[in-house]
């Protein structure tokens, strides 16, 4: 600002060459500018372009249900006291009046019945993270669906991964603060599960516990855990997430104008700073009347934790459910060999967590593997499209379903009178068939709405409207397409299998067929063969349709 | 379209019928742009002013809202609880500030979203994407300036200097790896005993009721009932329960001694009364359902179930073993005693369990 007006008084000092500002907000703009350099910054992005279709706000909702959870998070930390420390609880819930209960349980009993608006804090925190961990797992749906973690993507969609993963942990963590009977028990699983690894078990489990189940350091340190260091590394890959979004510039569906090369849609100011803007208090406004009508976790009614008394219905929340499912699912099976227990029926299950986790984050790398694809990726596929990938995807998610009813086998054996033993082993059996099942089933729907797709190009869209020819036969009107809508359904890429090199090279010298080339052309036939795909209309099967009009 | 708009704001072409098509061999062509359809709001002002209005309206209610947040916070008190349909009994503070702060801020959101949608453009425009990755040149500038860096470094060429402090960051963090150590103790033989370790049979422990903290008669656990135990001298105030808990619960259950069928289990209770560990052996649930007809017990956890009249033989589900038995008699008094601990370690298996 001195700059400027040392300028405009024209005396001898050294001046900026810039012109002088128009108002006060520009001049404290170009203040900011002189010290952070934000007009270079805000250049390319405040009216950076962004194309809009409903699937595009999941990840906000994982942005916004974030941001509400640490809000709230640190309002809830103002009042939560994580000691295991025993205290008889004296406040004004009745029920548990002089039961002993640790200092974490009875604080919690305090955020709910003793501070104002404590309660309606703790129930946003809690449904909002059922929700982010919901919005997670959606978003990422739709990111690999449409192929959106293909290049230059990869990186992002391991980041997105890993914050799901995370964000799945810490949310375990954190309703295991209260040291209520349920979560206590969902610790005691967990320890468990530590107990079952191979030979260092029971130092992890020491370590971690700091002596024997269920000691006094678990609840501070799950809280520190819970509140600092994964939300912290959150944080960070949140903050990396963005940033490459903004890098990368957002896929969108092919249509009219739309290609690889450009990015249509409206400006981040003002369309979108409102929309999406708006949107974060839309989804903050659910989630507080959600939780003013909808009880989640009431801690008072389970009690305090006992290492020797549970309920009867205890169940994680539903996005631990798989894990539930996987440890109920399994057999009991213990290896017993000098002197030492491998116990499988516990590591087998708890193993699979990062087997998930692996396969998700080398899925785009694979992808790329098999198609041999280098090409940069910005027009997102329709998932009929790609119908293997669109199937694996669909089929994981069946196991995932297939495990959340496992997790939860007591409560379908209660509720439909069925028997336990049957339901465990019916699912047991559907671990391995509903994926390949459900693997089958999309792939042949892909192909179906291939075909259907195919057919409109061709021959048009069904109108309706049945005519009746001179000579009384009657025929459906098939009204032609669009222009727009042509290239549309026609837009999409279709690779071509990958072959083999020729068995013998031009010299007739046999030529060695590496072990991974045949999988990888195995794999791509797969996925692009007569069996992975229908090959769209060309132009000239168009033209042959179109031009000899009416006999078709 | 209403009557009130006026023709010149009409746009010229509407739909994409009146879009030019560029004459191209290929069918498929991409067509470009649709041109912008225009919204009532883009032509007709009283339409706008009435998209305003409600906009406002939203904001306004919002603020009403947060008024409304605030009264709640003082009128209403914390424990009175009211019946509201169809959300049965509710505390009325909590329902009145989640419902007033949703307003607030759904109305925020919807003010903000319905400004966008009606009164700012709506018309697509086009950014250029350029590829993420460097130019040749710009590449082969960087590749030439790390190797300038790097040669002048000389990590490279000294290498003794390379090798040394390679050596000493890997050491670094060893530092930050003893620091864990006091984290906890080691687990030593820890996990295979009990607070029942203690007894013997000069000195034996009394089991007392978990619910009324008296010594049980054996007369006290009756055919078809599941009676939970501990260790007397173990009370809810004592130093370390819950730890001590973990272990030592034990459930009683009495069986016609001809009904089981596993003869050393039968041989460690008395008179058909048998001792099992609490806690599943899977991942250490408390055992609690029991089927008085078959003697199975269910764990609400996991599901595994247990034959008590079979050396609590696991018969389904994911347990790898059955439950640990105590062995109990009776006293001159007749209550119900155990004279040593355990026969196998409580609780989920782990690999130092033999």
């Amino acid at each position: 600002m001195s700059a400027a007006s040392g300028a405009a008084s024209g005396g001898a000092k050294p001046s900026s060459s810039r012109a002088k500002p128009a108002n006060k907000a520009e001049a404290a703009a170009d203040w900011a500018d002189g010290r952070l350099g934000i007009y270079s910054l805000a250049k390319s992005n405040l009216r950076k372009i962004f194309p809009d279709h409903w699937s595009f706000m999941l990840g906000e909702i994982c942005l916004y249900t974030f941001i509400i959870i640490i809000l709230t998070g640190v309002y809830l930390t103002l009042f939560f006291k994580p000691s295991m420390g025993e205290v008889v609880y004296h406040g004004s819930y009745m029920p548990l009046n002089g039961i002993r209960m640790s200092e974490a349980y009875a604080s919690t009993l305090d955020i709910s019945f003793d501070v104002r608006g404590g309660l309606l804090i703790r129930q946003i925190h809690h449904w909002a993270a059922i929700l982010f961990v919901a919005a997670m797992l959606v978003h990422m749906m739709r990111v690999f669906f449409t192929g959106a973690f293909r290049k230059p993507r990869e990186i992002n969609w391991i980041f997105g991964a890993m914050l799901l993963i995370l964000g799945m942990f810490d949310g375990f963590m954190g309703y295991s603060l209260p040291d209520d009977l349920l979560s206590g028990t969902g610790i005691r699983f967990m320890e468990g599960a530590v107990l079952a690894v191979p030979i260092v078990g029971t130092y992890l489990q020491m370590f971690l516990f700091g002596g024997q189940f269920p000691g006094d350091d678990i609840i501070p340190r799950l809280f520190t855990v819970h509140v600092l260091l994964i939300p912290g590394i959150m944080l960070g890959l949140l903050v990396a997430h963005l940033i490459l979004v903004f890098y990368h510039k957002h896929t969108q569906f092919a249509g009219p104008g739309r290609t690889e090369k450009n990015v249509v849609g409206m400006p981040l100011m003002p369309v979108y700073m409102a929309k999406a803007g708006g949107f974060f208090f839309l989804v903050f406004g659910v989630t507080s009347v959600v939780s003013a009508i909808a009880t989640v976790n009431p801690i008072w009614a389970y009690g305090p934790y006992r290492p020797d008394q549970v309920s009867t219905d205890a169940q994680p929340d539903w996005y631990m459910g798989f894990s539930e499912g996987l440890i109920r699912l399994m057999p009991g099976w213990e290896i017993r060999a000098w002197g030492h227990t491998l116990n499988l029926g516990v590591f087998i299950p708890l193993m699979i967590f990062p087997l998930v986790l692996v396969a998700i984050w080398v899925y785009p790398f694979i992808e790329a593997w098999v198609t041999g694809d280098k090409r940069e990726h910005h027009i997102a596929d329709r998932p009929r499209n790609a119908p293997v990938r669109t199937s694996f995807g669909a089929a994981w998610i069946s196991l995932y379903l297939v495990l959340l009813v496992a997790g939860g086998n007591d409560l379908f054996a209660t509720h439909f009178h069925m028997s336990i033993n049957s339901i465990t082993w019916t699912m047991r059996i559907a671990f391995f068939v509903v994926p390949v099942l459900t693997f089958i089933v999309t792939k042949r729907i892909c192909m179906g709405l291939q075909r259907r797709d195919r057919d409109k190009v061709l021959h048009g869209r069904e109108s309706g409207i049945i005519k009746r020819l001179p000579h009384g036969e009657f025929i459906e009107v098939h009204e032609p397409l669009s222009p727009a809508q042509l290239h549309k359904l026609t837009a999409h890429d279709q690779l071509r299998p990958v072959e083999l090199p020729a068995a013998v090279d031009e010299n007739g010298v046999k030529r060695k067929i590496t072990r991974s080339q045949k999988l990888r052309a195995k794999l791509s036939r797969g996925y692009f063969g007569e069996e992975g795909q229908i090959a769209k209309p060309t132009a000239e099967e168009y033209r042959e349709i179109t031009s000899g009009h009416g006999h078709h | 379209m209403s009557h009130d708009m006026s023709e010149e704001k009409l746009p010229e072409h509407r739909g994409s019928e009146g879009h030019e098509v560029a004459v191209h061999d290929d069918p498929f062509a991409d067509p470009g742009l649709p041109p912008h359809e225009v919204r009532r709001t883009d032509i007709d002002e009283r339409a706008a002013r009435r998209a305003e209005r409600q906009v406002a309206l939203l904001f306004t209610v919002s603020m009403l809202a947060t008024i409304g947040f605030i009264a709640s916070y003082v009128v209403f008190p914390i424990d009175q609880i009211v019946f509201i349909w169809p959300f049965g009994h509710v505390s009325s503070l909590n329902f009145a500030l989640g419902t007033t702060l949703g307003a607030a801020l759904f109305c925020i959101g919807a003010g903000a979203v319905h400004w966008a949608r009606t009164l700012m453009s709506d018309v697509e425009v086009a950014d250029e994407r350029h590829p993420i990755e460097a130019p040749e040149d710009v590449r082969a500038k960087v590749i030439s300036d790390f190797k300038a860096g790097a040669e002048e470094s000389g990590f490279g060429r000294r290498k003794l200097l390379r090798n040394t402090l390679i050596g000493s960051m890997a050491l670094v963090p060893l530092s930050g790896v003893v620091l864990l150590r006091d984290l906890g103790p080691l687990p030593g033989k820890k996990l295979e005993h009990t607070g029942w370790d203690a007894a013997t049979p000069a000195k034996p422990i009394k089991l007392v009721s978990m619910n009324t903290d008296e010594p049980l008669k054996a007369e006290d656990v009756t055919v078809g009932s599941l009676v939970f135990a501990k260790p007397q001298g173990l009370s809810e105030a004592s130093e370390g329960f819950q730890q001590a808990i973990a272990k030592d619960a034990v459930m009683l259950v009495r069986i016609a001694p001809e009904d089981i069928k596993d003869r050393p289990s039968r041989e460690m209770g008395f008179d058909g009364i048998l001792a099992f560990s609490k806690i599943c052996t899977h991942v250490g649930c408390p055992i609690s359902l029991y089927e008085q007809q078959t003697h199975h017990v269910l764990c609400p956890c996991h599901q595994s179930t247990f034959d008590l009249s079979d050396g609590a033989r696991v018969i389904f589900g994911p347990a790898g073993h059955p439950l640990p038995q105590l062995k109990i008699k009776t006293d001159a008094d007749g209550n119900l005693i155990a004279t040593g601990d355990f026969n196998a370690p409580v609780g989920p298996s782990y690999w130092e369990r033999a």
